[in-house]
């Protein structure tokens, strides 16, 4: 079984969201970057199909060299072999069809792209490439077995959760679930040092244009002060949310 | 040339969210001089969608439509979209109009933008409003295809009525066999869900254990509330994950957010930004959710929760 996850360079989450360049570009300025969370979770449930089952797991990001530490981390989580397509990440079209530039030459089993990306949240790469592909997809996948070459999956839906089965290949949209973030590896010594051997190898972009452009980015206007009510006058919370708010 | 919505349904009725997006769909269709048109599978009374300004409603009363699939609903809509000749297809933000709309951008060839929080700022090209970094910014997104795919984020843009006189058009479409197939479908009645949910009560580790929940449950009850948790509450398995909010759970864009012993770590904060109103109950002065809070109480929720009850119930009675 092969296994390819799609990793994407994302702020750590508690970063200051700053923009420069008259608000055109993100400022990266001091941010620490780490694997988007959701690809985490999935990369995690990777390592566990090569532990068990024999899988070979890559992964690959479509960025610039600056993406690398990245990758290197998830060599040293345990995947075998690392790409990166070597272009700017412009949007979630442009990426699924570098990803999918790949995908047609390598014939993966299984691919496994997170639900969406904690910075531009754009939750559309996984599905792209899926329809790209021609491959069934599930998305918010909360559970994943694979026997024979069929997957049993579990999708979170709005009010439940949807239980599905599926022929190879499939693309699936890692979350929280699918993992545990206590399952979450951390990699050792051995694993790092061993990341500097494994193969990370840096493709060609395949040209394809993008469909939708980021012109400037905005940040929402400051919040005001907190009102705060009283323990004892909760009459008064009742009346603010009523009248001042209009929300009961 | 016509805009065309999806107007999602559930037991044969539309939901809320398809009066949203036929209210965004209104008002983008008046934007471009064109009608509006809507999609909607097994509903009982398909034309009240002309409450919100959709003119013609294309119907497809079929089982082979449920449980939701990628393949099928995405066949009837594409089906649709092409024999109309649509341009500007709008879609919600529920888990399964984001699980749709790659599927269609791909089939349809039209460019798609997700997460949009307002009307578009042109129409030719299309520029839209889309929040990004988890709602700590917003950009402004040209999409550069003449045919194209908007996903309203949910509960941003609101419910409009502008009445007109829809006409149902039954419609069938061949619907291709699924290779994916759902075995089964969990989904526990009677409790409000978070995505639906115009209130949402929520609780951290400040209620100290799973045993106390009733005040959360309570609460909700009294508001006709969906309830929630922090990431840690549901970490050490106190409540589903199903419940949990935040950067890596569950997104919530509700009315009003109700935050019960829950500190407002930024991950926290993150995926409940969107909601309109918050409201946090805490017994720290100095929790950081009471930056991010539109109205607070300093308090011990052992106490503030039951006489909060009390006093909404004598609120709703009067």
């Amino acid at each position: 079984m092969k296994v390819l996850v799609c990793i994407s360079n994302v702020p750590d989450t508690t970063s200051k969201i700053n923009f420069v360049e008259n608000d055109t570009k993100f400022d990266s300025e001091g941010v620490q970057f780490i694997i988007n969370p959701n690809d985490e979770f999935g990369l995690t449930r990777a390592i566990w199909l090569q532990q068990k089952q024999q899988a070979e797991v890559h992964v690959i990001t479509v960025g610039e060299v600056s993406c690398e530490p990245v990758l290197r981390k998830c060599l040293a989580i345990g995947a075998q072999k690392a790409y990166r397509i070597d272009c700017p990440a412009t949007d979630g079209n442009a990426v699924a069809r570098e990803l999918a530039a790949h995908c047609k030459n390598e014939s993966y089993d299984l691919i496994i792209a997170g639900r969406e990306s904690i910075d531009y949240n754009g939750g559309m790469v996984g599905g792209l490439l899926a329809a790209l592909l021609g491959y069934d997809y599930v998305t918010n996948c909360i559970r994943l077995d694979i026997e024979n070459s069929t997957a049993t999956l579990s999708r979170e839906i709005d009010g439940g959760i949807e239980h599905l089965e599926a022929p190879l290949p499939l693309v699936i949209g890692a979350q929280k679930g699918l993992v545990e973030e206590d399952d979450l590896i951390i990699p050792n010594m051995r694993g790092i040092m061993q990341a500097r051997q494994k193969p990370l190898e840096v493709l060609p972009s395949a040209n394809v244009t993008a469909t939708t452009q980021i012109d400037r980015f905005e940040k929402p206007a400051p919040k005001g002060e907190v009102q705060l009510v009283d323990e004892n006058d909760l009459d008064t919370l009742i009346e603010l949310l009523h009248n001042e708010a209009k929300v009961i | 040339m016509a805009v065309l919505i999806f107007a999602e349904t559930e037991n044969r009725n539309y939901k809320k969210i398809a009066f949203e997006v036929a209210s965004y769909g209104r008002a983008l269709a008046d934007q471009l001089g064109c009608a509006l048109h809507a999609i909607a599978f097994n509903v009982d009374d398909a034309a009240t969608l002309g409450t919100y300004g959709v003119e013609q409603v294309f119907h497809i009363d079929s089982p082979s439509l449920e449980p939701f699939t990628i393949q099928a609903s995405g066949t009837a809509i594409l089906e649709v979209a092409k024999a109309q000749g649509v341009h500007h297809l709008v879609l919600s933000s529920t888990a399964n109009a984001r699980y749709l709309a790659p599927w269609l951008s791909i089939h349809l060839e039209a460019a798609y933008a997700s997460n949009v929080v307002a009307l578009p700022e042109s129409t030719a090209p299309l520029k839209v409003k889309r929040s990004c970094f988890t709602n700590k910014a917003f950009n402004y997104t040209t999409l550069s295809s003449d045919k194209s795919i908007i996903g309203v984020a949910n509960n941003s843009y609101g419910t409009h009525e502008a009445p007109k006189t829809a006409s149902v058009v039954p419609t069938e479409v061949a619907l291709k066999t699924n290779s994916l197939k759902v075995t089964a479908v969990d989904a526990p009645t009677g409790q409000v869900s978070i995505a639906d949910s115009d209130v949402v009560v929520s609780g951290g580790r400040g209620l100290k254990g799973p045993e106390n929940w009733h005040l959360i449950e309570d609460l909700a009850a009294t508001l006709g509330a969906a309830t929630a948790c922090s990431k840690p509450v549901s970490d050490m398995g106190w409540r589903p994950h199903s419940e949990h909010v935040g950067q890596t759970g569950k997104p919530v864009a509700s009315n009003l957010y109700i935050a019960i012993g829950v500190s407002g770590a930024i991950q926290h904060l993150a995926g409940i930004n969107a909601s309109k109103v918050k409201v946090v109950i805490n017994n720290d002065p100095e929790a950081p959710f009471f930056k991010a809070a539109d109205y607070g109480v300093v308090g011990d929720a052992f106490t503030v929760v039951p006489n909060l009850i009390e006093k909404l119930k004598a609120f709703k009675a009067s």
